[in-house]
């Protein structure tokens, strides 16, 4: 630049030129068919109806596959009690049934881990494998795992496609149709929470849950990964997630974190809460506290 | 005059395919062995296809494995180009300057092979347009992957229209136009850093994995990758001597080894640096490197392998560092073929595998890769190493001057790439 003491002024070259890169940027950023989710309304009723459609042939049996939004006003979180969790696994296996987890090769999104009494929670010592002849063992605690819905996900700041992200409500989402399995999400996980369909995810017809959701439980492919939703399916209609309505001692809680006389803030506010990998500062949605 | 343009062109076609179909026994022999192995890798990759990644070892513990571990290493060896530009412009120093085209073939072969070890690591290889704007969407700038789309990409077409140009412009018997040439090859100097820098930190944002979520490693990757590609190109600059007439300085050669030896030595120290913060401080954090070197219980499959790496690197720095062994071309050869060896080791199965190893939730998966990805990887390697094959092929008749558009007298005397 010369420095003739008045400001250069931009040339018309210049600033066409600019101009013309800058649009150019934008349309190679912004435009274009993208994730279907953020597509309009009319491409996703019809890309649902054609996977309704692809379900009922494959399993024949007649599929719903919502798109149900975020409730305004509603965040989730949940809360698990420690002190009560007796790791009987129950959770484990109505979160397959519920969200159509391939039974073979095996997928579950909630892994239970044993833990030493006298070592705490201490990941480098935890058995996820236990399977002594009646649960709770002696000296031993259960802390289940799954997809902690983190404030400042790890996971959905990856993504090269931007095929997962946060809800409005605070669920961490992924859109199977558009997931290149790349992986790199589960490399940045610090849970071990997503999972990969290494293989076709295989479930029989009979035990097909045909109450899905477009970004929860509805049948996925081989090649893409996969995990918890907080059962979006159930929680955007009100209703608990499987594995809290399952649990035999009622140590999994579950609410609305804007609502102040909601169970999950109570907790929140009344007992000792911590969140795993804290050091992290992944900032779960998904608390665990020692009621007792 | 685009007939004109059309005219040379196809002549220049013509005459590649003619180089490419002629040669000995030798050079047939190793076209078969390539194009076994290239079959042998689709045949497996069709299967990987059909049947999905479960016929590799990897799981969700260890979601990534051997591809990914050959992509780091592949992105390493793209830095030959830039290790022979830096003494060869910014020096002046002419007897390197010479071979500077055939480092940057290679870096071309090179990011196309670590472009294919991706395509064949991804669940969804036929969503790959997913990531390309502006039918698909890129995460930029927030995904580091979507950096390294972008860099490596832009590498690839540097090497690539600077290669192109020198060599149509030798087959015009015309010098390239330096005003076009002498910019883009220093600019592939800060690219061959970012390359690397970008790949390290593709791991080394990753807080969930404490192994790579160390400030050395993006240091570490350039002091590696400055070993890995030129000691490929020692020993091509070798072969082309024996096979062509074409002549190089014996100085050019052990001027590229000494700077491999402070390379070398630099990748020890810092190795030793990172080792040395992880045992003495002695956290939760030292298990993946306690995994590499130790192994944890009875989990020891890798152990032999990183020790392997130490001694092939102390060897190759012993080797390179003494003038002695750096001009007997005996021990030259066995200094490069340890500096391979121990970077590949280092980098693919050292960076990856003890990363994820025990897992997040500390579940310790021994990952090791099957037949199929072994495979997959070989035939990966062939079909990069037939493209330098061929690439060479056509570069060097060029570069002597004996590849030459018969209709155009150009400006030059032969050889045509000399003196400029």
């Amino acid at each position: 630049m010369e420095t003739n003491g008045k400001t250069p002024k931009p040339t018309r070259r210049l600033f066409t030129s600019t101009a013309a890169a800058a649009a150019a940027g934008w349309i190679l950023t912004a435009c274009g068919p993208k994730r279907l989710y953020e597509a309009p309304r009319a491409q996703l009723k019809k890309a649902i109806a054609d996977l309704e459609r692809q379900y009922r042939e494959r399993y024949g049996k007649n599929v719903t596959v919502s798109d149900s939004q975020p409730i305004p006003g509603v965040e989730f979180a949940y809360a698990l009690d420690i002190s009560r969790c007796i790791g009987c696994r129950r959770c484990v296996y109505a979160c397959v049934a519920e969200n159509n987890q391939s039974r073979d090769p095996q997928i579950q999104w909630i892994r239970v881990l044993s833990m030493e009494k006298e070592k705490g929670v201490d990941f480098s010592s935890a058995d996820p494998y236990y399977q002594p002849a009646e649960v709770p063992e002696e000296g031993h605690f259960y802390v289940p795992v799954g997809c902690q819905h983190c404030r400042e996900a790890p996971c959905t700041k990856v993504c090269p496609t931007g095929a997962t992200w946060t809800e409005r409500d605070g669920i961490v989402v992924i859109d199977y149709d558009w997931c290149i399995g790349c992986r790199y999400c589960m490399a940045a996980c610090p849970y071990g929470a997503r999972h990969f369909n290494w293989a076709e995810p295989n479930i029989p017809p009979g035990e097909l849950n045909t109450n899905t959701h477009y970004l929860g439980n509805r049948p996925r492919s081989k090649g893409v990964v996969e995990k918890c939703t907080f059962c979006i399916q159930r929680a955007r209609a009100g209703r608990y997630p499987a594995c809290v309505e399952v649990c035999p001692v009622g140590a999994r809680k579950f609410g609305n974190l804007l609502d102040k006389d909601s169970e999950i803030r109570y907790i929140i506010e009344h007992k000792r809460v911590l969140v795993l990998k804290e050091e992290l500062n992944t900032m779960p949605r998904f608390f665990y506290f020692y009621a007792t | 005059m685009p007939r004109e343009t059309i005219r040379l062109f196809s002549g220049f076609a013509r005459g590649s395919v003619k180089l490419i179909l002629k040669g000995n026994r030798a050079y047939w022999l190793w076209l078969a062995f390539l194009g076994a192995l290239i079959l042998s890798g689709a045949l497996a990759y069709a299967n990987q296809v059909r049947t999905g990644l479960v016929v590799t070892a990897m799981r969700d513990q260890v979601s990534w494995g051997f591809y990914i571990g050959n992509f780091t290493f592949l992105v390493g060896v793209a830095a030959a180009a830039v290790v022979l530009v830096i003494p060869a412009y910014i020096y002046d120093w002419k007897p390197i300057r010479e071979i500077v085209i055939y480092g940057e073939l290679l870096a071309i072969s090179a990011i196309m092979m670590c472009l294919m070890f991706v395509c064949v690591d991804i669940g969804r290889p036929d969503r790959f347009w997913h990531l390309i704007p502006p039918f698909g969407h890129l995460n930029f700038p927030r995904s580091i992957l979507a950096w390294d789309v972008i860099v490596l990409n832009i590498y690839f077409l540097l090497n690539f229209a600077v290669a192109t140009h020198i060599l149509y412009r030798a087959f015009h018997g015309r010098r390239y136009a330096k005003r076009l040439v002498v910019p883009l090859v220093l600019l592939s100097i800060p690219m061959a850093v970012g390359i690397h820098t970008v790949t390290a930190f593709l791991y080394n944002g990753l807080a969930a994995r404490p192994y790579w979520n160390s400030s050395i490693l993006a240091p570490q990757f350039l002091a590696s990758a400055f070993c890995s590609g030129p000691a490929i190109l020692l020993v091509v600059m070798q072969l082309l001597r024996r096979f062509t007439r074409f002549e190089i300085q014996d100085q050019a050669i052990q001027k590229i080894a000494e700077l491999m030896a402070y390379a070398m030595f630099l990748n020890l120290f810092l190795h030793g640096a990172e080792a040395f913060k992880e045992f003495y401080s002695g956290t939760q954090h030292l298990l993946y490197t306690r995994y590499w070197y130790l192994g944890l219980g009875g989990h020891r499959t890798l152990v032999p392998y990183a020790w392997s790496a130490v001694a092939l690197n102390v060897l190759a720095f012993a080797l390179f560092i003494a003038p002695a062994t750096r001009r007997n071309w005996i021990t030259l050869n066995i200094g490069c073929l340890a500096t391979y060896a121990g970077v590949y080791i280092e980098k693919g199965m050292g960076l990856i595998i003890p990363g994820l190893t025990p897992d997040a939730l500390g579940e310790i998966y021994e990952y090791y890769p099957t037949i199929a990805e072994l495979r997959v990887a070989a035939g990966i390697f062939a079909l990069g190493f037939l493209v330098f094959t061929l690439m060479l092929k056509v570069a060097v008749p060029i570069s002597l001057g004996e590849f030459r558009d018969k209709e155009d007298p150009g400006d030059l005397g032969s050889p045509a790439l000399a003196g400029h």
